[in-house]
């Protein structure tokens, strides 16, 4: 069994709590919104990219603690990441929350915080959100994307 | 009925009601969930169903699963009687006139479909105006938003306020002759408030305006009576009166019934067929197309054969204090905030802890292997109303305890310390 605070762990209630980089950009080089219909959960992605390579991220939205915190830890993570890198983490993070076997978590530094919520399949739609957004928004695609 | 004399009938019903005996009736209660007895308030998502149901539906395939109406064989013959017998059992459980009024289909949404695309289509013009009120379900809204667009009639919305009742002036402000049907939930699913729903009908008719109730929360509740109540149709669902899933219930006045063209085609609802010509089949078989969930309307007929032997009177006034309880304790939760006040209510109690997030909350309560409802409960126009992306909502049948009220909120509790 799974204890609650393995999902729930200090640093994802203090991001949920305190989301970094929480604001609009005004002029983003691209943004993505994400909506996963299960939990409510909205967000939007802004990225200020310059040659490749990411130089202002942030979010904008609401959602259970998981989406919040996976969102605000993403921002984080990937500014200065080029988005070849970006594309690459995105796999990484999937897979790890996703497939079965053991994936290193290396690569995925502070990320590791939230693969507790592998143990609750039912949630991992919230943990993928901003990641499908940022997805989204490299892609240039301007409709909505949903987890569903 | 005041308070005071309903709950010291209560503390005589209750020794009447013997929950610890009933749950043994439920296989499905006795499990732990994550090392925890299960312990399930979300009966108005679905309810739990007692050994008798789960007996009757492996009986109907062991024994005598067959067609019905059709063969002449012995099976055939003991399946449609089974089949008809529950429709009879239906008949008398809602008090209708006829067992001709009881059109078994699917479900809630289904009956629903069948009036808005069957009644609808034939007899709402352009311009003619629907009324439903602001605190539907999904499943009624949406089939009379499709009529609306394809008819050109208009939707009009009966507002609520923030107790979450519907105001009867309201209503008789938005009645007019261009009023051709009005449709309104008895029990809300995500606020418990109970409609005043036999003045609402009442007003219509002045009108001679036809009414739908959507009896899907009600239905397990309390005593429903279609021809006190004078509604028009009454729709509910098997799976939340302790039945299979897949089974549901449209009651509707013979008259309204006869006038309104077949909803779908097919086996059964037919007298004859020629590439000419197709006569329809009498009430109720002219609206069951198909080879119907014979299992599911037999398993109806049980568990209301069930409910009965309780007493469905008696089960009001147990889940009644089961809701006073839990918004006694609701009380004294700091940053707990019931959204649904209504003076008048079925056992639902819709609520938000703080700002935690009600799916936050729904995954820390089930590791305690208490099962609520969280989300927007197909009620979005609700959510909207109270500025909400979601609730948590416990509802209470009459299998549940006091002591389970008890566990909910101590693991509230323990949900807020994990957010301090």
């Amino acid at each position: 069994m799974s204890d609650i605070r393995e999902l729930y762990q200090e640093v994802i209630v203090d991001h949920n709590k305190s989301p970094r980089n929480f604001h609009v950009i005004e002029e983003p080089t691209c943004k993505a919104e994400g909506i996963n219909p299960l939990c409510g959960d909205q967000l939007v992605v802004y990225l200020d990219m310059d040659n490749g390579v990411i130089k202002d991220i942030s979010f904008q939205g609401h959602g259970c603690a998981i989406s919040m915190a996976s969102a605000s830890l993403m921002t984080e993570f990937l500014k200065g990441k080029t988005e070849q890198q970006v594309r690459e983490l995105f796999d990484l993070f999937h897979a790890a929350l996703t497939e079965e076997g053991t994936i290193s978590l290396d690569r995925l530094g502070k990320l590791a915080v939230l693969m507790g919520v592998k143990d609750f399949p039912s949630r991992i739609k919230c943990a993928t959100l901003a990641w499908h957004a940022i997805k989204a928004a490299m892609n240039h695609i301007n409709a909505p994307i949903s987890t569903e | 009925m005041n308070t005071l004399s309903a709950t010291n009938q209560l503390h005589e019903k209750n020794n009447l009601l013997d929950v610890m005996s009933l749950r043994k009736d439920f296989p499905i209660l006795q499990q732990t969930v994550h090392g925890k007895p299960l312990i399930y308030l979300d009966s108005a998502a679905t309810s739990q169903k007692p050994q008798v149901v789960i007996d009757a539906l492996v009986k109907y395939y062991q024994e005598y699963n067959s067609n019905v109406h059709r063969g002449v064989h012995t099976l055939s013959e003991k399946a449609t009687f089974e089949y008809e017998k529950a429709r009879i059992k239906v008949q008398q459980f809602i008090h209708a006139k006829y067992p001709s009024e009881v059109i078994f289909l699917r479900g809630t949404t289904e009956a629903i479909n069948l009036v808005a695309t069957s009644f609808g289509r034939s007899q709402i013009k352009a311009q003619d105006e629907i009324i439903i009120s602001e605190m539907e379900h999904h499943s009624n809204i949406v089939p009379w938003q499709l009529l609306c667009e394809q008819i050109g009639a208009v939707l009009k919305i009966l507002p609520m306020n923030d107790a979450g009742e519907v105001s009867l002036d309201e209503f008789q402000k938005l009645l007019s002759p261009k009023t051709k049907m009005v449709s309104i939930v008895h029990v809300s699913n995500s606020l418990g408030t109970v409609n005043p729903i036999k003045k609402i009908i009442q007003l219509a008719h002045q009108y001679n305006v036809p009414v739908l109730i959507d009896g899907a929360q009600a239905i397990s509740h309390f005593s429903v009576d279609v021809q006190d109540l004078d509604c028009d149709f009454y729709a509910f669902s098997g799976h939340k009166l302790f039945a299979d899933t897949g089974i549901g219930v449209l009651y509707g006045k013979t008259a309204l019934l006869d006038a309104m063209p077949p909803y779908q085609g097919g086996g059964e609802m037919i007298r004859t067929v020629t590439f000419d010509k197709t006569t329809f089949n009498e009430l109720p078989h002219k609206f069951e197309a198909g080879t119907p969930h014979i299992a599911g309307a037999i398993s109806l007929g049980i568990a209301i054969d069930y409910l009965q032997k309780i007493g469905i009177e008696t089960i009001h006034l147990y889940e009644h204090e089961l809701l006073l309880y839990a918004n006694s304790l609701a009380a004294q939760m700091d940053d707990l905030r019931i959204i649904g006040n209504a003076i008048h209510k079925s056992s639902i109690l819709s609520f938000t802890l703080s700002n935690i997030h009600a799916h936050d909350i729904g995954t820390i309560l089930d590791q305690d292997g208490i099962a609520i409802r969280v989300g927007h409960h197909c009620t979005m126009p609700v959510m909207q109303h109270f500025k909400l992306p979601a609730t948590a909502r416990a509802s209470f049948a009459f299998y549940n305890t006091k002591q389970e009220i008890d566990q909910l909120f101590e693991s509230l509790d323990k949900v807020k310390k994990v957010f301090a």
